[in-house]
């Protein structure tokens, strides 16, 4: 079956009243595939034929078991795995490896030991050779918006694992980057500190219109989130469905309790009724 | 009670259970010895060591001897551990180089020391130099192993990080892997330091003019058992005290491992 090209689904018009730069492309996936060679000399087809447009200001989740390739993609994007064919334009651009206009949050909040938060978020800085001094400010502003005034000198392990966690979105926010990659950022997070993050997580898009494409195994998590929820299922992973997610902005957590809402999970579990191994 | 005087009550209560042990080990080797009538030239009592340690102090023949032994312990151990983590930053960042060296590497560290020391006094002398140099092979290999160990221990997700934010293979190295392998490093150190005490003693052994491995082969030639046993504590002492300072510089350096309740085991 061949997956839906985005360029032929258009946003209804509910959903970008409030977008002033609707439809302007920023990242173009075409014919993406990613195969593996595992040791026994056979291929794993992680990615077949991946096609994917995103908007600028866009907030993408894709959905998927594990194994589904969904990581191995935005891997891909971030530059850190090499793809096996098709190509990712950003910008006009083709991308080979990884961009200062990128910026990633990942599984765990892979923060450097020796380093306090502040020097955490300034990682990227550092590797980029920006301007110190103007991007210590915005470093400060972002650990402020975050709600972590104060922690500035802390070491990451006198933080609790939420707070480590916005530390890693600040880190990947720092140097303003356009497209923001999370690789189910919030996933080995509790309930109650995850729901308080998506709020921040939506807080933070609202206000800096960055465009976002977020991985997780959540579907009411996918569906709260985002304008469009792609859709993968594993062995070939591969796009089965593209989603819009006309629901009113801003939302609120008791949006998840209307029926819209509930319509769109189960449209989307149908999937993978099969699979089985996406919870809700 | 506060942190701090929490964790002083933890420390006064461990020195006090080191004495005590301590004490009742001294005691009862005294007691022992005067009891079972064991001479002097077999086991001295502690009374004897003691007698014949301040002796030997205030001849002031034995300063010397422990300068010269100093001397060959930190000199071997510099040379030893700076080449061994020159050489294993080498071959740690290169694999070409770690296929055409390490084999040798692995075959050098198969032969004991021991064996080659007579040919080092062959070559160097019976002066300090050959000493400084088996000292030196012997302080070589922990910190070759332990640096190469090091460079590979950085974490997948942390290098891949910093690649994601366009970081270069330079960045990465300095940025993560060095401070990744500095944990490591320091194990190396605190082994090399160890054996460095042995490879001074083993140096001295084989052919010396001056230093406390010579002084307790001459003892030994004397008779002199209690002379021997005083030697000897100052060797133990020379071993914890710079093992302690290894420690303490491992502390400063590498403060997040103390922090974050980690450590990396010996290898």
């Amino acid at each position: 079956m061949r997956p839906f090209v985005s360029t032929s689904l258009r946003r209804p018009p509910s959903a970008v009243a409030d977008r002033a730069d609707d439809g302007e492309c920023l990242v173009r996936i075409a014919g993406l595939e990613k195969i593996y060679r595992s040791k026994d000399g056979s291929d794993i087809h992680a990615l077949a034929d991946i096609n994917l447009d995103i908007q600028s200001a866009e907030l993408i989740s894709i959905v998927g078991p594990s194994g589904c390739g969904k990581t191995t993609l935005l891997k891909i994007l971030a530059g850190i795995l090499e793809r096996s064919a098709g190509e990712v334009v950003m910008q006009g651009r083709r991308l080979r490896g990884p961009s200062r206009a990128i910026g990633v949050v990942f599984q765990t909040p892979v923060l450097l030991p020796w380093r306090t938060v502040l020097g955490n978020v300034m990682v990227p800085v550092e590797v980029q050779r920006r301007d110190r001094a103007e991007f210590e400010a915005r470093a400060r502003q972002l650990i402020a918006t975050v709600g972590l005034s104060g922690f500035e000198t802390k070491y990451p392990h006198e933080l609790s694992g939420g707070m480590q966690q916005r530390v890693g979105i600040c880190r990947a926010l720092v140097h303003d980057p356009s497209f923001l990659l999370m690789d189910e950022p919030f996933g080995a997070l509790d309930a109650m500190t995850r729901e308080a993050l998506n709020e921040e997580l939506l807080r933070i898009w609202s206000a800096s219109r960055k465009t976002i494409l977020l991985v997780t195994h959540s579907i009411a998590e996918a569906v709260y989130l985002a304008d469009r929820v792609v859709v993968m299922t594993p062995r070939p992973g591969r796009i089965v469905d593209i989603i819009f997610i006309d629901l009113p902005r801003p939302r609120t957590l008791a949006v998840q309790n209307t029926g819209e809402f509930g319509r769109f999970v189960a449209r989307i579990r149908r999937h993978f009724s099969a699979a089985g191994s996406v919870d809700s | 009670m506060t942190r701090d005087a929490r964790s002083l009550h933890r420390v006064a209560g461990k020195l006090a259970l080191g004495l005590t042990t301590f004490a009742v080990f001294v005691i009862g080797w005294e007691v022992a010895v005067r009891a079972l009538g064991i001479p002097k030239i077999v086991l001295p009592p502690p009374s004897a060591v003691v007698v014949a340690f301040w002796e030997d102090l205030r001849e002031g023949e034995l300063h010397w001897h422990l300068a010269v032994t100093l001397y060959e312990i930190l000199a071997g151990f510099l040379v030893g551990s700076v080449g061994g983590l020159l050489l294993g930053f080498v071959i740690g960042l290169s694999p070409l180089l770690e296929r055409i060296f390490y084999p040798y590497v692995v075959a050098f560290q198969t032969v004991p020391k021991v064996a080659i020391a007579p040919i080092i006094v062959v070559w160097f002398g019976y002066g300090v130099a050959s000493k400084v140099v088996i000292t030196a092979t012997i302080a070589f290999f922990p910190l070759l192993a332990n640096t190469i160990m090091g460079l590979r221990a950085a974490p997948q997700d942390q290098v891949e990080m910093l690649v994601s934010c366009t970081a270069t293979r330079w960045q990465v190295f300095r940025m993560v892997r060095l401070l990744q392998a500095l944990p490591y490093i320091f194990v190396g150190l605190d082994v090399a330091i160890v054996l460095s005490v042995i490879g001074a003693i083993v140096g001295e052994f084989v052919g010396a003019k001056a230093g406390l491995g010579y002084l307790i082969l001459q003892k030994n030639f004397n008779f002199d058992m209690a002379g021997t046993f005083g030697i000897l504590i100052i060797l133990s002492a020379i071993g914890v005290g710079l093992h302690a300072l290894i420690g303490l510089a491992q502390r400063r350096v590498v403060f997040w491992m103390d922090m974050a309740g980690e450590r990396v085991m010996g290898a």
